[in-house]
């Protein structure tokens, strides 16, 4: 009380040079509010000009369809047919873990806490399914589906499930009512028999890219699913990811201008980016049916671990770069561009650098002609250098460049911002604005700094912010359809259209020439 | 006429209020240019961490909860450091805390030989970058304090009861 009632005594006892030297900076915060009002005024105003002349929304992309969870409905039992690698992400995305991935996950989070590969494998929601039957040539895989099946740690709490029945045969597992659908992990070759098989026996099928191994596979699985009821699903999970769907806002929204080029690209440089996958050391005669394996392939050859476990590097069981990584660069062009088969292909490359017996090339380059839509697309490819060189649509008013992250740069010569460029509202030497995936809204002034930071993979994508598997969405599309009608995200139709499109760039490198679609017969010339 | 004042020369008081205003000026403006982008964070910085503590900095960069956190002292540090130093309020706790949060800086990525980051820096930098050179001149300034010279903490030190020349005395001791 008594310190209080002091105080402002204590005020007075300030001289009038006193306060002076206390509030003797307060003209440079003044200079410092104006100037920094007037950079925001300034920022805010080339934002605004830049958002409105583009017509863009600022927030995530237009189409999430999981962005209504609907109930799981019924159980829906799973037939996983090859349980290698990719299988295996399958059935774990799917929501069934094998324990000693878990395991490896728990050891991985102790040697590093930043790890999240467990949490969003738990986070996922559970879709309800079982993994009622698996079928795989190689004994170890089919044990490994079994096992997968029983899994206890399952995403979004998901019970524990009674173990899947292995079939030595596909064929006897589409005939189990047990399985209403399945999914096809196994190598290109197999593809088109199994697809039609299902579909007759009216399974729904998800299939592993590329739909199938030869064009003719290609027309019979198309009409086949065309002539059933079947949910068809192929496997490519950029149809999930944020930045390709923000992608194709920006091309509906025309602030490209008229695209001429689009250049995809491929570039590894590890062995086991060029398909040089581990042999398993059980692998043998004895634990792998061998004969079954190869019974579709035009050429047969006795027992061999490299044909069976890297089997992308021969024709006879895929197509190398074309069906692998080609088709999911097409098939994230087709996805914003609509674009659909080209006009023709050219293709060239070789074996230049992979001299391990493999019959693919390892550097691969095809030049597909639109001459309907006034525009080229390139595919350039090689296994032996990783300079990461991006997907870019590259339009007359601007480019675009798609990764994890989008970026938008403004050509310096176009026509529709001129205006704004002459202005220095927009800024050719830098992104007209950038989307990253995971963080809200479009950023339209931004430092290089940031810039930098922006990309990164397509195996995970985000949803409202949430690191979410984007393969775990596309079979998610997938049951969705199965459950409630609807096409799914990456149906027959857009399917046929990557396969031939990928075919067309096989047939010209094998024929060394340019080959044409013909539409109205609808066949490779 | 205080004692205090002429402690220093006049062109010693200019030069370290000069200081003081712009490093705050610059705390300030990182501040504020930070908390009005909405796609602000310090996760690439810190992911991008190299030396004794990275392991640390990336932990942080890659939790969410801890990242919110991170960003909201970052930000808010920085708007009240540089506050404290152009109004010349409670001085030398801020340029001691802005002098805590530039070794931060400085420990999660040191441009020391060999280490190379992923960031665009706008100059060329070994060992001693802009950021230790500011930290350097915030200890100028804890030695130095311009408490004499200007500043609102002469009425924090009235307020608390002082005389104004016992609260310079302090303030120059």
């Amino acid at each position: 009380m008594n310190d209080q009632s002091q105080k402002p005594e204590h005020w007075t006892n300030i001289s009038r040079r006193g306060w002076l030297k206390a509030l003797a900076s307060l003209p440079v915060v003044g200079v410092f509010f104006y100037n920094f009002l007037k950079k925001k005024a300034k920022d805010d105003a080339a934002q605004e000009a830049i958002m409105s002349e583009l017509r863009v929304r600022e927030g995530g992309p237009a189409f999430i369809p999981e962005a209504v969870s609907r109930p799981p409905g019924d159980r829906i039992g799973i037939g996983i047919i090859g349980m290698g690698g990719e299988g295996e992400a399958l059935v774990r995305h799917a929501g069934f873990a094998h324990p000693e991935w878990i395991d490896e996950s728990h050891e991985e989070l102790k040697e590093n806490p930043a790890s999240k590969r467990l949490e969003t494998y738990l986070n996922q929601e559970d879709l309800n399914i079982a993994i009622t039957a698996a079928c795989d040539v190689f004994d170890v895989r089919a044990d490994r589906a079994i096992a997968a099946s029983q899994a206890e740690v399952r995403s979004g709490g998901g019970p524990a499930l009674g173990p899947a029945t292995r079939y030595r045969r596909y064929t006897e597992m589409l005939e189990s009512p047990d399985v209403d659908a399945v999914i096809i992990a196994t190598p290109d070759h197999w593809h088109s028999r199994m697809t039609i098989d299902a579909a007759a026996m009216g399974k729904h099928v998800y299939c592993e890219k590329c739909l199938t191994r030869t064009e003719d596979e290609a027309h019979a699985v198309y009409d086949a699913v065309k002539n059933s009821d079947i949910v068809f699903q192929l496997g490519h999970q950029n149809r999930q990811s944020e930045s390709h769907s923000k992608a194709s806002e920006v091309i509906d929204a025309d602030i490209l201008g008229p695209i001429t080029l689009v250049e995809a690209t491929t570039n590894r440089n590890t062995t086991w980016g060029a398909w040089v996958w581990d042999i398993h050391e059980d692998g043998n005669p004895q634990t792998i049916d061998w004969e079954h394996f190869q019974e579709p392939a035009p050429n047969k050859v006795p027992f061999n671990l490299e044909r069976f476990f890297r089997w992308r590097c021969w024709f006879d069981y895929g197509t190398g770069l074309a069906g692998d990584l080609l088709s999911h660069e097409y098939d994230a062009v087709n996805q914003a561009l609509q674009c659909g088969i080209p006009h023709s292909a050219f293709a060239s490359g070789g074996i230049y650098y992979f001299k391990d017996g493999r019959d693919v090339p390892d550097v691969f380059q095809v030049v597909y002609e639109y001459p309907d839509r006034d525009m080229t697309f390139v595919y350039s490819a090689t296994l032996a250098n990783s300079n990461y060189r991006g997907l870019k649509f590259m339009g007359h008013d601007a480019t675009m460049e798609v990764s994890g992250t989008l970026s938008v740069t403004a050509e310096r010569d176009s026509t529709r911002y001129k205006d704004k460029i002459e202005e220095k509202i927009i800024d050719p030497a830098r992104p007209m604005f950038t989307y990253r995936a995971g963080f809200k809204g479009i950023d339209a002034v931004t430092s290089a700094t940031e810039q930098y930071f922006a990309s990164r993979g397509l195996l995970y994508t985000y949803r409202e912010g949430r690191r979410v598997s984007a393969y775990h969405l596309l079979i998610k599309d997938w049951l969705d359809c199965i459950r409630y009608g609807g096409e799914p995200a990456c149906n027959i139709e857009r399917a046929i259209e990557e396969a031939i499109t990928c075919h067309m760039a096989t047939r010209s490198l094998e024929e060394g020439r340019l080959v044409k679609w013909d539409p109205v017969q609808r066949r490779i010339v | 006429m205080t004692q205090a004042e002429h402690t220093y020369t006049k062109f010693q008081a200019t030069a370290l209020v000069v200081l003081q205003l712009f490093i705050g000026w610059h705390f300030l403006y990182e501040g504020f240019a930070k908390l009005l982008n909405p796609h602000w964070t310090a996760a690439g910085y810190l992911a991008d961490s190299q030396w004794w503590f990275s392991g640390l900095f990336v932990r942080l960069a890659a939790s969410p909860a801890a990242l919110t956190v991170v960003d909201f002292l970052n930000v808010w540090g920085l708007v009240a450091i540089g506050a404290g130093l152009m109004l010349g309020l409670l001085t030398r706790y801020a340029a001691m805390a802005g002098i805590a949060l530039l070794l931060l800086y400085y420990v999660a990525a040191p441009p020391f030989a060999g280490y190379v980051y992923g960031a665009p820096t706008e100059g060329s930098y070994l060992v001693v970058n802009k950021i230790l050179i500011e930290t350097a001149a915030l200890m100028v300034l804890v030695a130095f304090p311009t408490r004499g010279v200007f500043g609102l903490d002469r009425l924090v030190a009235a307020w608390r009861g002082k005389s104004e020349a016992q609260s310079l005395k302090q303030a120059t001791a």
